[in-house]
């Protein structure tokens, strides 16, 4: 299958914007985000200068939860994770920038219990490709698209610090 | 010869020595302990990596110290840990190394951790899982005879880049019973793969091995010499059943040469740290005043040992 | 019974002979090499055509363990005629009586011949002597503590004047028992980078100079098993040179592994006394080449389990017996030699050591024992190919060229 749909890709710059006017009006002032490494860090960083939070976001490395980890082994290059604030109490927003099986949320959702116990997490992702291997859903979500498995949908960054799309295609 | 350490595609499934490993295999394992480090801040001090696996600490010689922290790593991990410290009996019963290997295996083992007093030993239990195509399970050695320590050298590689960062400007001296010591062995072989400037051992003749200059350090005999402008300083404990006269007079007269003074270090850059892998005889290897001084970094050493040895274990674990 | 070995290519270094020719036997004794002597009619002819034709092996040490018959079975498909055996077994050989039974035990299997040597003190234990007279009587060939020390330097001395009044030759391994206690490697490159307790060449120098000073005051004839150094080799060759008498071997596996072949704790590479640096495994071919020392397989039996441990636990000692053949042909090989210098080493040399000049050589009158080998076949190095019970060798796996075909002792065709 072709990516035709796909021939223009939406402006992701854009997207975090239109995240954070769907997040702001949910705000308290115990609100905080955690992105998961590497994509959903980038546009928590965004939505923290967007919504002006009091807090940075925090950073969460889900290596250590994968549970594929016994397949593919440790990835080299493990960032440590790092919350700079007490998660206890805490209404969490976790920033992704794909939602696909879904398994990727779960590993993070454990990994934020072991910090402590927020007293809510919602999910909040620019894209949602579909394909669900797991009961998790989006509460904040810009783009829904339909993608094949064979196609990989990938959230870059270039040199200026801008953040672009780019699509791949597996080869079975 | 093919290294025992690794597989068929040169992923690293037993953790036998540093001697032959490359450098990437080193940093790999030292930037995964980085990251684990930072668990220990946290409420649960636990990842899941190692779930559902058992580990096994084969302990055929005392070491209650690292066998603790071998446990406390194996645990931050998620494993079942089986201690099992088989003392001289068992095997007097005619039950072989071997045979104890082949009845943990049948009782589901996925690691085994093993510390023996005769050099090599765990290798001849990778070798043997390999016979018995027992590819999935992994040995770490946790210190063999003379041999290796692989996971003390791994702790020291990673407490020398945590304060001195970069290898290439780095003058190490490793001062004591070299000869009798895998600890020195195993720290001499990640210095010289991770490209550290200057080796130096330093020690009386009766305590080194024959043939050092070819392992890639110089060797001292005089302590003052040896430790000027040195930006490290390792120190090995002094086993008690050396002291007996046979190759050192006695206690007093080795810490009159060899021992670490306040005095002494002066003579190594003023920022030199000192390590020591543990336990200390104080007065004997080091004076107490530079055990506890500002200088010294053995207790940061215990606490790096614990990440490092998770990521060892994780590595191995997560290769199929 | 007169045999004819027929168009084989006989070789003999003893004599100096390599050519294609007949060999006549008769009543177990060589008659003639070359055209048939007159009036010389076969019972029996051997063709050997495409193989050489060889005086039987001399080994000067195979140990046997427990099974006599399937050990002296490999020494003859090994082209071995001829072996000595130390006297360190359980119980040593340090009575008449045990040499007695167990030269008759041997004989009685019509297969290699074996030559015990007695033991030197009883018990082995290192201080009183023992029959020597007796034991020889009995058959011992020589004198030696196998591998058991003499630590008392003064029964050492006590023991050499003795065997020097009856002519009787000392044969003992050069290793100083305080310098090699608990050591399993050579003290070297390895042994340094595996932690492995060292044995340094000091231990087999010092024993030699103390052998070579007792033997030129005592006049004794001293032989040195198991040579393994540079060093070594070089200071009895000097003795030599001065006319002290001492001869000297090295195991068939000196001559080819080192340290090195230690690798990662290959316990098959465990030996007694330890493979050294290449440099003196160089040595010790240089010290073979140049008519010094003998070659011998130190043939010894062990059992699985004693390799299954670790390397400072496992056991010393390879099966030698049928790769001492194909591995002198193997250095004859890399060193560039003729045929005849390749296996004087083990006829000629060791018959010299023994004082034999019935054995090691076709000279018309000596012992009918030969063997006749094909040297370019290959085989592999198995458990199956190997008829030996012992069949631990760090060239398991590996294939050889040459192979005895025919070993005969006596005259009369042995095994198979």
């Amino acid at each position: 299958m072709n990516a035709s749909p796909l021939v223009s890709l939406p402006d992701a710059e854009a997207q975090c914007r239109v995240l954070a006017d769907l997040i702001r009006p949910g705000l308290t002032p115990d609100t905080a985000l955690v992105g998961i490494f590497s994509g959903g860090a980038w546009i928590a960083g965004r939505l923290v200068e967007l919504l002006e939070l009091p807090d940075a976001a925090g950073l969460v490395d889900i290596s250590f939860y994968r549970d594929d980890f016994a397949e593919k082994g440790l990835h080299p290059q493990v960032r440590p994770t790092q919350i700079p604030f007490d998660v206890n109490h805490r209404r969490l927003i976790l920033v992704d920038d794909v939602l696909y099986t879904g398994r990727t949320t779960r590993a993070a959702l454990n990994e934020l219990f072991d910090y402590g116990r927020p007293a809510a997490i919602e999910l909040a992702v620019l894209a949602d490709r579909g394909c669900r291997e797991l009961p998790v859903a989006p509460d904040y979500c810009v783009w829904n698209l339909e993608l094949p498995r064979s196609t990989g949908l990938i959230l870059s960054r270039d040199k200026a610090g801008r953040l672009f799309w780019e699509v791949e295609q597996h080869h079975a | 010869m093919p290294n025992p350490q690794l597989n068929a595609k040169g992923e690293l499934t037993h953790l036998l020595a540093i001697d032959g490993l490359p450098r990437e295999a080193l940093t790999h394992i030292l930037d995964t302990a980085a990251s684990f480090l930072g668990l220990a801040d946290r409420e649960v001090k636990k990842v899941p990596l190692l779930r559902g696996k058992s580990v096994f600490n084969l302990f055929f010689e005392n070491s209650t110290r690292t066998r603790t922290t071998f446990e406390i790593a194996a645990k931050r991990l998620s494993a079942d840990v089986i201690n099992l410290d088989i003392n001289r009996s068992s095997t007097a019963k005619g039950e072989t190394l071997l045979d104890t290997i082949d009845n943990l295996c049948a009782m589901h083992a996925d690691m085994f951790v093993v510390r023996h007093a005769a050099s090599g030993a765990p290798s001849l239990i990778a070798e043997h899982l390999r016979r018995m195509g027992h590819d999935d399970i992994h040995v770490v050695n946790a210190g063999d005879g003379r041999h290796a320590h692989p996971t003390q050298g791994l702790l020291d590689m990673y407490t020398i880049r945590h304060f001195k960062r970069n290898f290439e400007t780095l003058t190490v001296a490793i001062i004591g019973d070299i000869l009798h010591s895998r600890v020195a062995r195993s720290d001499i072989c990640a210095l010289t793969t991770l490209g550290a400037k200057e080796v130096r051992v330093i020690g009386p003749r009766t305590l080194l091995p024959v043939s050092l200059a070819n392992m890639g350090v110089r060797v001292y005999h005089d302590m003052e010499k040896g430790l000027r402008d040195c930006d490290v300083v390792i120190m090995l404990r002094l086993q008690n059943e050396r002291m007996n006269g046979a190759l050192l007079p006695s206690a007093s007269e080795y810490f009159r040469h060899y021992g670490l003074t306040s005095r002494k270090l002066a003579l190594a850059k003023p920022d030199a740290i000192v390590m020591h892998p543990g336990p200390m005889n104080r007065g004997v290897e080091i004076d107490s005043a530079v055990a506890d001084g500002a200088q010294a970094v053995i207790l940061d050493q215990v606490t790096f040992g614990i990440a490092v040895r998770m990521a060892v274990m994780s590595i191995l674990n997560g290769k199929k | 019974m007169k045999i004819a070995i027929q168009n084989g290519r006989v070789v003999d270094p003893k004599n100096q002979i390599d050519q294609i020719a007949d060999v006549f036997i008769a009543a177990g004794k060589i008659v003639h090499v070359g055209a048939p002597p007159a009036d010389f009619m076969a019972d029996r002819k051997i063709d050997a055509t495409g193989l050489i034709v060889a005086p039987g092996i001399v080994d000067l040490c195979a140990r046997l363990g427990g099974h006599l018959a399937t050990e002296l079975g490999a020494a003859v498909a090994g082209g071995i005629s001829t072996l000595v055996c130390p006297p360190d077994l359980n119980p040593p050989l340090d009575e008449p009586e045990r040499v007695e039974r167990l030269t008759q035990e041997a004989a009685d299997l019509r297969l290699a011949r074996l030559l015990p040597l007695g033991a030197i003190t009883q018990n082995l234990d290192g201080e009183r002597l023992a029959e020597m007279a007796g034991l020889a009587a009995a058959g011992c060939v020589a004198f030696s503590q196998g591998k058991r020390p003499v630590l008392d330097t003064q029964a050492l001395l006590r023991a050499f004047e003795y065997a020097a009044t009856f002519g009787f030759a000392i044969w003992m391994q050069p290793q100083d028992f305080y310098l090699s206690r608990d050591g399993f490697a050579h003290d070297g490159e390895v042994a340094s980078r595996l932690g492995l307790t060292g044995i340094p060449v000091s231990a087999e120098t010092v024993a030699i100079a103390t052998f070579l000073i007792l033997a030129a005051d005592t006049g004794v004839r001293l032989h040195l098993r198991r040579i393994s150094s540079a060093a070594g080799m070089d200071m009895i060759a000097r003795a030599r040179a001065k006319g002290i008498a001492v001869t000297c071997d090295v195991g068939i596996y000196h001559l080819h592994l080192s340290e090195e072949d230690i690798g990662f704790f290959d316990t098959l590479a465990r030996f007694d006394p330890p493979l050294r640096s290449a440099a003196d495994r160089d040595a010790l071919r240089q010290g073979v080449l140049q008519g010094v020392a003998a070659l011998c397989s130190d043939h010894t039996p062990l059992s699985h389990d004693d390799k299954l441990l670790p390397f400072g636990e496992a056991k010393p000692g390879a099966t030698g017996l049928e790769l001492l053949l194909p591995l002198a042909l193997q250095w004859g090989g890399e060193a560039g030699l003729p045929l005849m210098d390749a296996l004087a080493p083990l006829t000629a040399a060791p018959a010299a050591i023994l004082g034999r000049d019935d054995l090691g050589c076709l000279s018309p009158g000596a012992r009918a024992d030969l063997c006749l080998f094909s040297p370019d076949e290959p085989w592999q190095v198995t458990p199956e190919t190997l008829s030996s019970a012992s069949k631990h060798t760090p060239f398991l796996g590996r294939e050889l060229l040459g192979k005895a075909k025919i070993t005969l002792v006596e005259g009369v065709i042995r095994g198979r």
